[in-house]
């Protein structure tokens, strides 16, 4: 994705990238890591994405007809690890390691080396935990949330590289969260106060922040998972003096910080592409900056709502259903804000703007469905069933995957230097719009009427829809090869880009010409108020 | 240049506290199974009931004015081949009145085998009322091939149970620990009790 201008005229220290293989082994220039992390990211997202449709192509009619059901759960499980922590999480990073320091007006991250390693050790744990799949007893066959004792005393044997893979995957996190934190408290251009940063470097902050505080715990729960299965002890083991329940409580405490994780990036990039195509500035910004701020806070004390059916007194579950509400006040501002920058802007509807208004539809669909979750004595009709995978489909696919894809075209003339191609991006757009509601709308029917989640088969009255969801998919799942087409066409033969390649583009990253020299703002640029959304 | 030394000192800093932060959720997520044990223990709210509880019965007088139901459930956790099942069903008792249960277990396979019992208690905002002076559950059972047994439980109900509470279901779920505790060398031992564990 990086077509890197060789910035040889300069007499000074600069220079340009190495050749060949080693210039990506050894990189630490902040644009090559992020174009890394974002074709890692589209890699892992076409493998998550060919298990989805194994699922897909397994549940298209009732009955066994492709694949065995042990398999079956070893998909959905893998299908949800990939998606989370391969494609969506590096793609974010990606995005942040490019945008943040030339959005700050920094010449690099404050850690570069830090940053090639918290890329580099990424392949070898999703290498680790893949190969499981081929492995005697198979992979993590236990749904990706991994609940003891499924991932302990009945997992299979493989369960050891995947602990050690997720071990990799945090310490990934942490560090990269370390060095976007350090970057944007210590990096900024003179004259860029908090409160002028971009909402995108906002929502980075306080994801950061996220990541440090909930890795760690997720570390904590694999390790005592990993004692209890070679070391004898008894975190989860009733047997023993254990909880099993204790589980739940643990990874979820991790859990959901962890989907905060994966869509506050994405109100960032929305919030930069919607005042450009709508031209005008930015509606309400300090009420955005403060409810990530809110929504950050309250993830922390709703964990228990997906686990409404676990047994809990009626006081537990009265205070995580209303913090759970609570937390569609902040969301609601943040809907309202984005909907009143549109508000008689002189709009037009260019390939990352339809992206945008698709994410603030269906990601407010998906919000609404988890407020139907978060009623308790309705939950216990909603747990476990299509009703669930629906609404987190919803928040994460036209929510969180489309920002990504939306900031991929937005960005990319000023990563690449050169423009895609219009037509084919609102096709792809189109294609994906209507192939994602396809596929996630009919599943609100089928959870609605009982179908659990995670089988290989099911009773024959969930047949029509279950169809309709597989003729969905693949409609989706290819429009997104078409999307790796527009990519590459893009890359070879776009029309060359300009500096601001959005005539309402604001920002840093904007001034520099397209495509950004392979070492940007070495000196410190001037913060103007023209070039901020604020 | 000595900007740049204060912008590398200050993300030396900032990188410093950050992972403070770090090794600090590291240790809160370490101590969140104490506290977890201690919050349950303390509310009751996972079912379990307390260790050996004692208790002088000359000093409190039983509240005749409540009768209290309480059930017990039987069930082996899967693949344990063991019967098991409670003598009585369901006992009525007053509060503060001591009452003694026995119930039965029996080896069914060929080989020697060691079981324990991890009970749960339903209505959880009983548990903490719920007292056992005497049960089978704080210890580990070793039964030889065909061996059976009558595993006494004696308990009080607290005088303090809310009003609310008119019945109590007990369950015992019995584990197979013998790989986990391994069998003892001489196991022509005719004791049937292995070292005591905690929890239960």
């Amino acid at each position: 994705m990086s077509e890197i201008i060789h910035a040889d005229h300069h007499d000074d220290h600069a220079h340009g990238p190495a050749k060949g293989i080693l210039r990506w082994l050894y990189t630490t220039n902040h644009k090559d890591i992020g174009t890394l992390y974002l074709w890692f990211s589209l890699a892992m997202f076409f493998i998550g994405g060919a298990m989805a449709l194994v699922i897909r192509t397994e549940l298209f009619q009732p009955g066994l007809q492709f694949i065995e059901p042990a398999f079956f759960n070893q998909m959905t499980t893998n299908h949800g690890l990939i998606m989370v922590f391969g494609a969506i999480m590096p793609a974010f990073v990606g995005l942040a390691n490019w945008l943040i320091p030339m959005q700050v007006g920094a010449p690099d991250m404050a850690l570069p080396r830090m940053n090639n390693l918290s890329f580099w050790i990424l392949p070898f744990a999703f290498s680790m935990m893949i190969s499981t799949l081929f492995m005697e007893g198979g992979g993590p066959n236990f749904g990706w949330t991994f609940y003891a004792p499924l991932s302990t005393t009945y997992a299979p044997d493989s369960v050891t590289y995947f602990i050690f893979a997720v071990h990799l995957m945090g310490a990934s996190s942490i560090m990269g969260s370390i060095n976007i934190i350090a970057t944007i408290l210590n990096m900024r251009a003179p004259g860029m106060t908090l409160m002028k940063m971009p909402m995108f470097v906002w929502t980075w902050l306080i994801t950061a922040y996220l990541l440090i505080a909930v890795m760690p715990v997720l570390a904590g729960a694999v390790t005592m998972m990993l004692f209890d299965i070679h070391f004898n002890t008894s975190f989860f083991n009733a047997a023993g003096g254990g909880d099993p329940v204790m589980f739940q409580h643990i990874f979820w405490f991790f859990g959901h910080p962890e989907v905060y994780i994966m869509i506050l990036p994405a109100f960032g990039i929305v919030s930069h592409i919607i005042p450009t195509f709508a031209r005008k500035r930015l509606f309400g910004y300090t009420s955005m900056v403060y409810a990530v701020a809110s929504i950050a806070f309250l993830s922390f004390i709703v964990w228990a709502h997906h686990m409404f059916t676990v047994g809990m007194p009626l006081a537990g579950q009265l205070f995580f259903m209303y913090s759970t509400m609570l937390i569609a006040v902040p969301t609601g501002v943040k809907v309202f804000n984005w909907i009143a920058t549109m508000w008689r802007g002189s709009m037009t509807f260019e390939t990352p703007m339809l992206f945008a208004i698709a994410f603030v539809v269906l990601f407010t669909i998906g919000g609404l469905s988890g407020i139907m979750l978060a009623i308790t004595p309705a939950d216990y009709q909603y747990h476990d069933t299509y009703f669930v995978v629906a609404h987190f489909h919803y928040v994460l696919v036209p929510g969180a995957l489309f920002s990504i894809i939306a900031a991929v075209y937005f960005w990319i003339p000023k990563w690449t230097g050169k423009m895609y191609d219009e037509s084919l991006g609102k096709l792809h757009f189109w294609l994906s719009f209507i192939g994602v509601n396809v596929t996630f709308f009919p599943q609100h029917f089928s959870g609605l009427a009982g179908m659990p989640r995670r089988i290989p088969d099911y009773a024959l009255q969930f047949a029509d829809f279950n169809m309709i969801s597989s003729i969905g998919a693949f409609i989706f799942g290819f429009s997104q090869l078409f999307f790796l087409y527009v990519l590459i066409k893009t890359i070879r033969s776009g029309k060359p880009a300009v500096g601001r390649a959005w005539e309402g583009a604001k920002g840093l990253e904007w001034v520099l010409p397209s495509p950004a020299p392979y070492h940007s703002f070495t000196y410190p640029p001037e913060v103007t108020d023209k070039e901020s959304y604020a | 240049m000595s900007l740049e030394e204060k912008q590398s000192q200050d993300i030396k800093a900032t990188v410093k506290k950050l992972s403070l932060v770090v090794v600090g959720m590291c240790c809160f997520v370490a101590a969140l199974v104490p506290l977890y044990d201690l919050f349950c223990e303390v509310t009751g709210l996972n079912g379990k009931t307390g260790g050996p509880y004692v208790f002088d019965e000359a000093k409190v007088r039983p509240d005749t004015s409540r009768l209290i139901k309480v059930n017990f459930l039987t069930n082996t956790n899967e693949g344990m081949p063991w019967e098991f099942r409670s003598q009585k069903g369901s006992v009525r008792v007053h509060p503060g009145a001591a009452t003694t249960v026995s119930f039965y277990v029996k080896n069914t396979t060929g080989k020697p085998m060691i079981a324990q019992a991890i009970p749960s208690l339903v209505p959880s905002s009983a548990a903490e009322y719920f007292h056992k002076t005497e049960c089978f559950c704080f210890e580990q059972q070793l039964l030889m091939p065909g061996e059976f047994l009558d595993m006494p439980m004696r308990f009080i109900v607290d005088l303090g149970l809310p009003r609310n509470v008119q019945s109590i279901n007990l369950s015992y779920a019995l584990f197979d620990v013998t790989d986990r505790v391994g069998l003892p060398d001489d196991i022509q031992s005719t004791s049937n009790q292995v070292s005591p564990v905690a929890g239960g």
